[in-house]
């Protein structure tokens, strides 16, 4: 369940987290201290003990209710680049194509969505110089055009879910 | 010093790109998957790469102050805690305006991501993309009703694109 497969048109995963598994999210979705003990700095921010927070925190990892935990790169700010790109593919060529395009290494995210446009993916690259290349190479190994949709311009809030 | 900034114009707003040093990348190597669940996880990645706790933390103070470590927290997977339903929305509005109706519909709470992207006509007429998630559709709708309201006559069109499936995820990754 945690393999990257599971779409939001499969059955629910049920998860059975309680309060202090949803303070535990909310508390830790920015912030995490650079000290040498963090976890007991956000233990008792939230009246818990350390080993608590930690073992609640691996527990959700391993059950798939939190996908990562950790620093989160920002790849642009890395010298890399980073792109939307979109497909309007042919529903009998669409398993095909998605196996292409999720086999390069540098495809980090790809959905499905319900349009003539109907496969979305966003490329991260160590180099910007590459994201022309990996599109060059996805159109030719498809034979389909790839609109490039790179930001032009971020209005960031910041992501936040209330568990 | 590692992850000092130069100010790069990208003919918007300024963003500082970064400069990693070999130490800098090594410590992103080793943390891009994930931080140790341990007491003393900084500790434990200085271990693995030889490095003293102090540098690994200083040097990731440096990156987060920087802008190249986003944030340091949790990544929910918003469907296991409900939030079903994900919606694109799309919109066409001036160019001239994008920026200001940017801001304002990036602000609104149910949306978790907002930006300008490029039109691609004719197959492609919008430039403003709003990410709205919710327990179901029915939410989601009504937060896509909510945007059109904020935007007004300066949405000449817009689309909302339902994920149907998730085909890959993997995150953002350097390589050694």
């Amino acid at each position: 369940m945690t393999d990257g497969t599971n779409g939001g048109t499969e059955p629910a995963l049920d998860p059975v987290i309680d309060d202090r598994d949803r303070a535990i999210i909310n508390g830790l979705q920015g912030g995490f201290p650079l000290t040498e003990t963090p976890f007991a700095v956000v233990a008792e921010d939230l009246d818990l003990h350390e080993d608590e927070v930690i073992d609640r925190v691996a527990a959700m990892l391993n059950a798939g209710v939190i996908t990562r935990f950790g620093p989160m790169y920002h790849a642009e700010r890395m010298g890399g680049g980073l792109t939307l790109a979109a497909m309007k593919v042919p529903d009998v060529d669409f398993e095909a194509v998605a196996a292409i395009v999720n086999a390069l290494p540098e495809v980090a995210h790809n959905y499905a969505r319900d349009h003539d446009f109907n496969m979305w993916f966003v490329i991260a690259t160590e180099s910007a110089e590459r994201i022309p290349e990996v599109i060059a190479e996805i159109e030719a190994a498809t034979g389909l055009a790839v609109f490039d949709m790179p930001k032009i311009e971020e209005f960031y809030i910041g992501l936040r879910f209330e568990a | 010093m590692s992850a000092q900034g130069k100010t790069v114009d990208n003919g918007c707003d300024p963003v500082i790109e970064a400069e990693l040093d070999a130490v800098d990348r090594r410590i992103v190597i080793a943390t891009q998957d994930g931080l140790p669940l341990v007491r003393r996880p900084y500790h434990a990645v200085a271990r693995d790469l030889g490095l003293e706790p102090e540098d690994v933390i200083a040097r990731m103070r440096r990156l987060l102050d920087a802008g190249v470590i986003r944030r340091i927290g949790v990544v929910p997977n918003h469907y296991a805690l409900g939030y079903r339903a994900n919606g694109m929305s799309v919109w066409d509005v001036p160019d001239e305006r994008v920026q200001d109706l940017g801001r304002r519909v990036g602000s609104l709470p149910f949306v978790s991501h907002c930006y300008h992207r490029p039109r691609h006509l004719p197959d492609w007429p919008y430039n403003l993309f709003a990410m709205v998630h919710g327990r179901d559709r029915v939410t989601v709708e009504g937060g896509v009703d909510a945007i059109a309201r904020l935007l007004g006559d300066d949405a000449r069109g817009h689309r909302v694109l339902y994920s149907t499936r998730i085909l890959k995820k993997t995150g953002l990754r350097l390589v050694a």
